[in-house]
């Protein structure tokens, strides 16, 4: 096996990928921490998958240039489903044999995706000042309008069957690229999820790689608190997945865990992060972090001094 | 009356051979749902599912968005009952041309409520973007694959399996939204659906031999609901209308001639025949269509209440216009 320094980067940096990377990961963590000041929202899962983001956006996934006006234009709604559809996945560039395709399944991540989209130059910084507001496609929870977005995920477990459609589709075609999902560990729970794994491996769905962010935090708290679903990795080995664990925060670590072999059967990568990576204020919080809203103008502005230190290039205290 | 087997079989088969980009999916009812003909013929179009449907309409919405056209045979309680939200979110909401072939519809399995798909219609024409047909005859069913490429988004099928009735003449189009006309008359607008078409047409002749013009529409199209041929009909009936479906009281074919008679400002007496509120039995389909509400004498006491007079039919009369044999042995096995 290449180890991920040898491997020809579709990014085209050479070994020069990790501090590209790092550099996204540091901006999707201040562009949420910076959007949540202001309107609160889904800060945790930012801090928790910011390197998984950086690393599938800006290294690990094959994708075109992105086919997607850099402001999003206005969501018509009902009115664009029939004959003006516009899909938020032309954001991850266009459908072809040999190039990657991306779906998100916990689409409360979208504010996330949305700061990759950005870091990675395929969506413009203004952007983020439509996040849910009226008549914007660049909703609070996305859907299949929204940049970056290919299916309507938050119904959790739904999205990985939807992926697993595509690849099927894809391998009969003789496709060489892949097919991703990011998954969060909460949906983990959902039925669906298991099923759709195990058809991945009775379907020998080995151009699908699954990306976990195992930041072990649900809306309740602590997952170990209200359904504990440990040891995961033996989990999907016994439901015919090739499985590995990646300390999530690790950029060289989790490269090498997406470039597991995994011939006939589909790559489940368990990402373990922290809920409050890089944000260390929000353990404050622990373990209610599903979505941050301040309790006061004293609380908002010990964040916004985070911000500032982030913002400065040090390291959040 | 003429009867055929296994029809929807021979036009899968006939299906995958016109589009061959039609793929089916079966949640280990393959044999049962008649797609074990596709599966031979076309093996590397074929995705066996196993149980889990949730999954199954999820892979199927994947395959339509790479220009596949899935075929999703289960039975029908297991995709809008335990798959409804992935019916919804990843199919409906999406409007997906994917294609759901629901088998069992209510009295035709004695597998009980479990397997009995008797509030489908209702559930299913909340969804938007859904379209929905029921087949009633074997020429219905051959006529799917013309009227599947009349609908570009999701479409649920009420199908029939085993031996079904031959009503129609062999090669007659299915047209999405259009009734067939079975009689025309001036006293009765008299609307069948599904297994209910059969059961009437043992009623409409001893109808017109009791001196009662009876329009008879055989409705295949649940959604959309504007049918024309529907509206003149009823606006011709001096008595009113009588609707007759293997369904429960609540969302299938008389919830919907009744919001469209509403909405038409059409002031007749309506006669709803159903199953009624409830759930269904395991037992056999003359039991069900008899201790339900939905059978031949069902249909004699409608037509009375809205005559307002007894028509003369008797029971005995009824049961010497038997139309046909019910679902042997070999159906029950099936489940």
């Amino acid at each position: 096996m290449a180890t991920p320094s040898e491997t020809a980067a579709p990014d085209g940096m050479g070994a020069n990928w990790t501090t590209h990377c790092r550099r996204m990961a540091d901006g999707i963590r201040r562009r949420a921490l910076a959007h949540t000041i202001v309107h609160g929202g889904y800060l945790c899962q930012a801090c928790s998958s910011a390197e998984i983001f950086a690393l599938l956006y800006g290294h690990a996934m094959t994708l075109g240039p992105s086919d997607g006006p850099m402001v999003p234009p206005p969501y018509e709604g009902w009115r664009e489903t029939k004959d003006a559809r516009t899909t938020g996945m032309v954001y991850n560039g266009a459908r072809a044999p040999g190039l990657d395709r991306f779906f998100v399944s916990p689409t409360h991540y979208a504010l996330v995706v949305y700061a990759a989209l950005i870091e990675a130059g395929r969506l413009d910084g203004a952007a983020l000042d439509q996040f849910n507001t009226d008549g914007s496609r660049v909703e609070m929870i996305g859907g299949e309008r929204s940049p970056g977005h290919e299916v309507n995920g938050g119904s959790f477990g739904q999205a990985i069957s939807q992926a697993a459609g595509v690849a099927w589709a894809r391998r009969h075609r003789g496709d060489a690229g892949n097919v991703w999902v990011f998954l969060g560990d909460g949906e983990l729970q959902e039925g669906q999820t298991w099923e759709a794994i195990l058809s991945m491996g009775f379907h020998r769905l080995d151009n699908m790689i699954v990306v976990i962010d195992v930041n072990g935090q649900q809306v309740d708290g602590r997952m170990e608190d209200v359904m504990g679903m440990e040891p995961l990795v033996d989990k999907f080995a016994s439901f015919g997945a090739v499985a590995v664990v990646a300390d999530g925060h690790d950029l060289d670590a989790l490269d090498a865990a997406c470039a597991t072999p995994h011939e006939g059967k589909p790559l489940v990568v368990l990402a373990y992060t922290c809920p409050y990576q890089g944000i260390p204020i929000l353990e404050e919080r622990y373990p209610l972090l599903h979505y941050v809203r301040f309790r006061s103008e004293d609380e908002r502005e010990r964040y916004r001094e985070q911000l500032a230190r982030l913002e400065a290039g040090g390291a959040a205290q | 009356m003429k009867r055929a087997q296994q029809v929807h079989r021979a036009a899968l088969i006939e299906w995958g051979r016109l589009q061959p980009e039609s793929v089916v999916l079966s949640g280990d009812l393959t044999a049962p749902c008649e797609a074990d003909g596709f599966q031979q013929a076309y093996p590397d179009r074929f995705i066996s599912m196993g149980l889990m449907e949730q999954n199954m309409i999820g892979f199927a919405a994947g395959l339509a968005r790479e220009g596949f056209v899935p075929l999703v045979h289960t039975f029908g309680v297991f995709m809008y009952r335990r798959a409804l939200d992935q019916v919804e979110m990843s199919v409906a909401y999406a409007d997906l041309p994917v294609r759901l072939f629901g088998f069992l519809p209510g009295v035709t399995t004695p597998g009980g409520p479990s397997h009995q798909a008797t509030n489908d219609i209702g559930v299913l024409r909340t969804l938007p973007n859904m379209t929905i047909v029921e087949v009633g005859d074997a020429t219905d069913i051959e006529g799917l694959y013309g009227l599947s490429r009349q609908v570009a988004g999701p479409l649920y099928v009420r199908i029939l399996r085993g031996e079904v009735p031959r009503l129609f003449p062999e090669g007659m189009d299915l047209t999405l939204d259009r009734a067939r006309v079975l009689s025309r008359g001036t006293d009765v607008a008299l609307l069948t659906s599904g297994v209910c078409t059969e059961e009437a047409l043992r009623v409409t002749p001893l109808l017109a031999a009791a001196g009662l013009s009876v329009t008879h529409l055989h409705v295949t199209t649940l959604k959309p609901f504007t049918d024309p041929q529907v509206i003149e009909a009823i606006a011709g009936a001096a008595l009113g209308v009588v609707t007759m479906e293997n369904h429960t009281a609540i969302g299938g074919l008389g919830t919907c001639v009744a919001d469209l008679m509403a909405e038409r400002g059409l002031g007749k007496r309506l006669l709803r025949i159903s199953l009624g509120d409830r759930y269904l039995q395991g037992a056999s389909q003359p039991y069900l269509m008899e201790n339900y509400g939905i059978d031949a004498m069902a249909l004699v006491r409608a037509v009375e209440a809205l005559a307002g007079a007894p028509t003369g039919i008797s029971a005995d009369e009824l049961v010497a216009a038997q139309a046909s044999d019910f679902a042997g042995e070999v159906q029950l096995e099936a489940l």
